[in-house]
This record gives structure tokens, C-alpha cells and sequence, in this order.
């Protein structure tokens, strides 16, 4: 369950028209689904909300492990329904927020399974983000396959020495991590000692200026999503103060256990 | 610590750019990149980026070097360490002789005038090793860098070496070509020379007539032939 | 004794890693895998200790399936000692990195002190009993990794890359202990890419390449053969380049190490000497 969830948010370099689109571009139409997922409570347009990510999902080619992350996402969905409907809310608008989760995550798992980490730390970069900010962040990135794959080797290791991890009481189980997480650890600590000696040696903070062999451009496709975003947030807007919505009644409540 | 250090010399070496601990605390590590380049054991910690043509260029990008020479510079050194078709890689899609490529041309990319390397072939397999001190090479031989290689495994590497430094207990013991120096006090410190070196030195106490100390098995079949023709 | 039946196994998400390999190794067996990074090598031990279980076929350690046992079953028959030492150091003291295993497989006090004490001395290590291991050099921490497996005494020892890192005197060292496990009839299988270094223990020889074993044999066959070895991507012994380049002498076909050849050159040119002056 839970891996497939993060799966969603892990990029994968595909050439499609929403891969190749500038990280800013994307990031401000996730914000806008993202906004006006907040706006509303109504089902019916929650709903609208949640599918018009659709046609993006299918151009961007990842159709099939998004929809593998939010069926991972039913627990957490499912556990937001029913918290709701249990104290008191509403059928109607339990199912509401249960939606507004699923819209909101689908927006964010969008915006990250189309951007790499690199592009990410350019726009940063760009929009004048402290270097050293983006930089952490895109080796951090950089470094969760390594360190998964020294984890894995550390648990092996360990249990070649006898270690049962699914074995024994709670308290045991937390101290049997100790040989994990120690190793893991000192191999962190390593590994960037290593890291930083290579980085002083590739210059780096030698300049304050610091140039980049990429830059991001806006192409008019980008401009033409954000102004849509824009246009699709006006919308909405209007149409929450506005215009009156037929809403999803039904009627039926828990009876008052608390 | 036994270590050994072939000496790839090049041309002039310039006096005040020594790899020495008292000139090195007068000047920034920054600066000294552009002099100095630092290639390490491990190439998997020296990858920074999440595709090769950006890590080559990372050295670049830290100096402030204007886009288009850093672009002209990251392309050759791609194409001197032979892996211009990785350019849009990410670190770990290489093998450990990409990889370690691929750090040699992010160190190649600042033009420095050294280039010191650590073991660079003690994660490899025999063969991808070969590969790599062949580019090694090609950077002392073709570009004129004066190249410092901290090696273990002397079968492969001395042959391109023209000069070699032994090192026991922190100091220097021997120094000169190879021939030389890999004679029986070499072997008494307990380097690990070359195996043909190794049998000319018992085949001398034999009796036989041995008169160098071969590098290479070429060096070492010449001179058997030449024993036995006599 | 360890037997692999018609095993293929694959990660997740990826194509098959090894297919269809079939291996016996006996007790006091000496093994060296051999074959390019990406071979297969590291995985197929893995599956000797149980830490993968083969998707087709069966692997049986002293004719126990390693489906039916844990890890730590297994791993009691089978010590596997990992590239680097750094993936498994964690406690605070030597002695106690000795004592952990131990405790995982439920030794007796006395029996630990004891197992403890002549482990640190057959290794040379008995100085750092209560000195911190992440202190020691990167030659020592190998020692160490290397008593905290054989400390509660396998049956069969598993090195996976023991010699990188290690200079010459550290490998002279690391083979006369191999030689020594053996003759307690232990089953040692070490995976190396270090021609020169199998050259010179002379075991037997396993290659591999892109998941199949492509030969096995003795070294002395095995490390001779110019097309199986390039397929491994690894290189002939020098020796072996020696012997071959100069054809007219009429080396035998199967000398890998210096003694051999040693033996070989000072007989051929004594005798080619005599027939000179003849």
C-alpha cells in the first residue's frame, strides 16, 4: 500500500509535451487545482475538479502508475471518510473532503512525476532561491537510490549475522534497528564527507556568480497552461460567489454516538 | 601506510604547483581546482548531478565560466573520456567505468594542468580498469597533464607510468622509472609488483643472466628471448 | 556441502539477473566466482544464505532446501562476509561486534568469551578488543568484519570482494588464512575479480557472464582459456601472456602463477643452455 502511494511522486524521464513543459509553468497549474480544490466543498464540482486532471495524466503517459498511486491512496481516503462521517459530518460532505484529498494529492503527484529533481533545482535556482537551497535539495534527491541500496546491504548484513528483525517483542524489534540504523548512519556520514571533499575539489562556492550550461525558457505552451490555470481560478471563483450549485444530498446521518 | 605512485611526467612541472602541503594552505582548494584536479576512489560520491552532461559541467558552472565556453568545454571533455552518448544519463544508470568516466571529465572540464587520481580502478573489473588508464593516458600523453595515479594493482598501470614514487610510513623511499625502481628493495617493502618483475627477480637469484627488470610481458618475453638466444 | 539446481531468480522489475544455473560445491572445496561487475555473482551468494530465494529451482545448503529455513538458520551453516566492512560495524567496541552474532544465535556465555578471545588473536586483532571499530584503518575494519563471521565458526565461509583496497601485503596475509580455513575442511567460496589474486591460490574457478556460469574448473584451465576469460571481461594472467609470447620455448599450456612459471623458465633455459653448447 504504502509504496505505491509514494510511487506517484517519483519522477521517471518520459518524453511526452508535460515532461517537456517549464517546472514553473506546471508548478502554477498544480497550485490552481490545488486552490480551487480548497474553494469548494460541493461534490459535484470537486469531482469536475479531480477529473479535469485526467486529459494531463494521459498526456504526460502516466496514466497507468497514477492510477496505481491512488489506489494506494484509498486507505489514507478511505480513513479521511470515514473519521468524518463518524463524528458527525455529513454524508454529502464527507465524501466531499474524501474527493478534495484525492484532487489535491493527484495535483501534487502530477507536478512531481513529470519534474526532475534537476529541473526543480533550475527553477529555483531561476526565481532566485538560494543556490546552496537548490543544490541540497537536488542531492538529497540524487542520493535516495544510493542510500536505499546501502540500507538494503546494511539489513543484509546484518542478517547474515544472525539479526531477526521479525522477531521478539516491541521493545526488542526497536533495539534489533540499532545495527541498521548505526552503519546507515556512519555510511551517511561517509558518503558526504566524500561528497564535500569532491565538491571542494570541482570549485565549489569558488564564485558568487555561479552560471548554468541550461536554462529554462517559457515557451508560449507554457504560457498558454498558466494562463489557462489563471483563467480556470477566475472561473471558479465566480462561480463560488455567484452562481448557486446544485449540491449532493443524502439524506442520511450516523446516529449520535457521541 | 604502503603506498605507491606512478608518475606520469609531462613537460615542465611548474615549481609553485606542487601537490604539497605548504603550498596548498597558502591558496583556497576552490582555486587550486583549476590547477589541480581531484579524481577519487569511489566514483559514486562524486556525481552530483542527475545527468552526466550537467555534472561535467558542475566544476564549470562553480567558477562562473560563461555558458557558451563551459557548453564547448563539457563536450570535449566528454568526448576525451568517450561518453558523449551519456550526456542526458543520471549517475546511476552508469556502470562503475562510466561512472568513473564520467568523473574524470568533470575534472578535465576546468583545464587543470595535474590531475591526481586515487585508486580510480579499485572498484573495477580487469577489463574496464584497462579502459581507464588507457583515458588516463591519453590525458598525459595527448593533453600534456602531469598525472599523479595512487595505485595498489601494478600489473596494468606501471607500463603507462614513467616515473614511479614508493612511499613506506610516510616517507618517500624510491623515486625514478620503473625499471629501476622495481628492483629487490621494492619487493622487500612488500609493494606488489608486477608478476614478471617478480619472476625476473627469482630467476636472477637462479643464476640465470637477468639483466633489467621488466614492466611488462612484452619488456619480459624480449628478454627471455634474448637469454636464450645467447 | 552446496548444491544450486536449475536456479533463476530476477529482482523486481527487472529481467533475470541469473538463469538457469547449476553448481555443486563440496566441503574443503576452495571456489572462486569470477566474471564482470553486473555478472550475477553477488546475487547467486546471496541465495546461498537464504537473504534471496531463487524464483525457479532449488538451492540446497547440507541438503536443506533454503525455502524452508530463515536467514539466520542458514547463515548459521553458511557466513557470508560482505565487500565492506562499514555496511556491518555498529558497536561500540570490538569485542562486542565479536559478541553479536554469538548472541543472535543463542551461544552460551562461556562458549562466547572463549570463541571471542582466540578469534581476535588467530586474526592479530587482540590489541583492539576494546577499541572503538570505526577507529581502525580500512585494513583492520576488514579483519574485524572477517572475525565477527567466522567467530561463531560456519561450516562454509562466503567472501564476497575481499581483496579490494587491500595491498599486497594484506592479500599475502588474507590467502595464507584461506589456505588455513581450508584445511579445517570448510567449503570457501570467494567472489573476486582479482585474476592475479585466484592465480595465485590456484582454486577452483567459476565464471560467469550476464547471469550463466560460462565455465568451471580448475584455475589452471579455466584462467587459460582466452575466449571464456574475455567473455568475463577479465584478463589473462601475466603469466600466462609470458608463457604464450614466446612460443618456441613450449611452455606448458596451464601456468598461471610465478613459482610454476619459475620452475618452468629455469629448466627451459638451462636447457636450451646445454643444447647451445652442444
Amino acid at each position: 500500500m504504502s509504496l505505491r502511494f509514494v510511487e506517484g511522486f517519483k519522477f521517471t524521464r518520459i518524453d511526452s509535451p508535460i515532461h517537456r513543459m517549464d517546472p514553473r509553468a506546471k508548478f502554477i497549474v498544480t497550485l490552481g487545482f490545488f486552490a480551487t480544490s480548497l474553494m469548494f466543498t460541493n461534490v459535484y464540482v470537486l469531482l469536475i475538479i479531480f477529473l479535469a486532471q485526467a486529459p494531463l495524466i494521459i498526456l504526460a503517459k502516466t496514466w497507468r502508475r497514477w492510477s496505481r498511486s491512488m489506489r494506494g491512496g484509498l486507505f489514507l481516503g478511505g480513513f479521511i471518510f470515514v473519521m468524518n462521517f463518524i463524528f458527525g459530518t455529513s454524508l454529502a460532505l464527507s465524501i466531499a473532503f474524501t474527493l478534495r484529498f484525492f484532487a489535491i494529492m493527484s495535483a501534487f503527484s502530477f507536478f512531481f512525476m513529470t519534474t526532475s529533481a534537476d529541473d526543480l533545482g533550475l527553477a529555483l535556482d531561476q526565481i532566485h532561491v538560494p543556490y546552496v537551497v537548490s543544490f541540497t535539495f537536488t542531492t538529497a534527491v540524487r542520493l535516495v537510490p544510493t542510500m536505499a541500496l546501502d540500507a538494503q546491504t546494511v539489513v543484509d548484513a546484518q542478517r547474515s549475522r544472525g539479526l531477526e528483525l521479525d522477531k521478539g517483542n516491541f521493545l526488542k524489534r526497536i533495539r534489533n534497528y540499532i545495527p541498521i540504523l548505526i552503519p546507515l548512519i556512519i555510511s551517511a556520514i561517509r558518503r558526504s564527507v566524500e561528497l564535500a571533499e569532491a565538491l571542494e575539489s570541482r570549485a565549489f562556492g569558488a564564485n558568487e556568480n555561479r552560471t548554468s550550461i541550461t536554462t529554462l525558457k517559457l515557451h508560449r505552451s507554457d504560457y498558454a497552461a498558466m494562463a489557462a490555470t489563471v483563467l480556470g481560478v477566475v472561473i471558479a471563483i465566480y462561480v463560488y460567489f455567484y452562481l448557486p450549485l446544485p449540491n449532493l444530498i443524502i439524506p442520511f446521518k450516523t446516529p449520535q454516538l457521541f | 601506510m604502503n603506498g605507491l605512485i606512478p608518475n606520469f611526467y609531462a613537460g615542465q612541472l611548474n615549481g609553485d604547483l606542487k601537490i604539497n602541503d605548504v603550498d596548498v594552505k597558502g591558496k583556497s582548494t576552490a582555486e587550486l581546482a583549476t590547477h589541480v584536479g581531484f579524481v577519487f576512489q569511489n566514483p559514486e560520491n562524486q556525481l552530483f548531478s542527475l545527468s552526466v552532461e550537467r555534472d561535467v559541467a558542475f566544476g564549470l558552472e562553480n567558477l562562473g565560466i560563461q555558458r557558451e565556453l563551459a557548453i564547448e568545454r563539457v563536450n570535449w571533455a566528454m568526448e576525451v573520456t568517450g561518453i558523449t552518448q551519456l550526456r542526458n544519463k543520471a549517475p546511476y544508470e552508469l556502470s562503475g567505468g562510466q561512472q568513473q568516466r564520467a568523473a574524470i571529465a568533470g575534472v578535465l572540464a576546468m583545464r587543470p594542468e595535474i590531475i591526481v587520481l586515487d585508486e580510480p580502478t579499485s572498484f573495477l573489473d580487469p577489463k574496464t580498469a584497462e579502459e581507464i588508464l588507457k583515458v588516463i593516458s591519453r590525458l598525459n600523453r595527448e593533453f600534456g597533464l602531469t598525472t599523479l595515479l595512487v595505485e595498489h594493482r601494478l600489473d596494468t598501470v606501471s607500463a603507462y607510468a614513467n616515473r614511479v614514487i614508493v612511499m613506506d610510513k610516510g616517507k618517500i623511499v624510491l623515486d625514478g622509472p620503473p625499471e629501476t625502481v622495481y628492483d629487490e628493495p621494492a619487493r622487500l617493502i612488500g609493494i606488489g609488483l608486477p608478476k614478471v618483475t617478480t619472476l625476473f627477480h627469482l630467476l636472477k637469484r637462479d643464476g640465470i643472466p637477468v639483466t633489467i627488470n621488466p614492466i611488462t610481458v612484452t619488456q619480459a618475453s624480449e628478454a627471455l628471448r634474448r637469454i636464450s638466444g645467447n | 556441502m552446496i548444491s544450486v539446481e536449475h536456479i533463476s531468480f530476477h529482482y523486481p522489475g527487472s529481467p533475470d539477473t541469473l538463469h538457469d544455473i547449476s553448481l555443486k560445491i563440496d566441503d574443503g572445496e576452495f571456489v572462486a566466482i569470477m566474471g564482470e561487475n553486473g555478472a550475477g555473482k553477488t546475487t547467486l551468494v546471496k541465495l546461498f544464505n537464504g537473504l534471496l530465494k531463487p524464483d525457479s529451482g532449488s538451492v540446497f545448503i547440507d541438503n536443506v532446501n533454503s525455502r524452508d529455513k530463515s536467514v539466520a538458520e542458514l547463515s548459521r551453516q553458511v557466513g557470508l562476509i560482505f565487500q565492506n566492512p562499514d555496511h556491518q560495524l555498529f558497536a561500540e567496541t570490538v569485542g562486542e561486534e565479536l559478541r553479536f552474532s554469538l548472541k543472535n544465535f543463542g551461544f552460551k556465555e562461556s562458549v562466547i568469551e572463549s570463541r571471542v578471545t582466540s578469534l581476535l588473536t588467530a586474526l592479530d586483532i587482540e590489541k583492539y578488543v576494546n577499541a572503538s571499530p570505526f577507529m581502525l584503518s580500512g585494513g583492520e575494519r576488514k579483519r574485524v568484519a572477517l572475525a565477527s563471521i567466522l567467530v561463531w565458526d560456519p561450516k562454509h565461509v562466503v567472501m564476497d570482494e575481499p581483496t579490494i583496497g587491500q595491498d599486497y601485503l594484506q592479500k599475502d596475509r588474507l590467502r595464507n588464512f584461506i589456505i588455513q580455513l581450508i584445511s579445517q575442511k570448510k567449503a570457501i567460496i570467494i567472489v573476486t575479480h582479482d585474476t592475479e589474486f585466484v592465480a595465485e591460490c590456484n582454486p577452483r574457478v567459476v565464471l560467469m557472464s550476464k547471469g550463466k556460469i560460462i565455465a568451471d574448473g580448475p584455475a589452471q584451465s579455466i584462467l587459460t582459456d582466452q575466449t571464456v576469460v574475455e567473455e568475463a571481461s577479465l584478463v589473462l594472467p601475466q603469466m600466462t601472456q609470458l608463457t604464450r609470447s614466446i612460443p618456441e620455448l613450449h611452455a606448458p599450456d596451464n601456468i598461471i602463477d610465478v613459482h610454476a612459471a619459475r620452475k618452468f623458465f629455469l629448466q627451459a633455459l638451462k636447457e636450451h643452455a646445454e643444447t647451445q653448447r652442444e
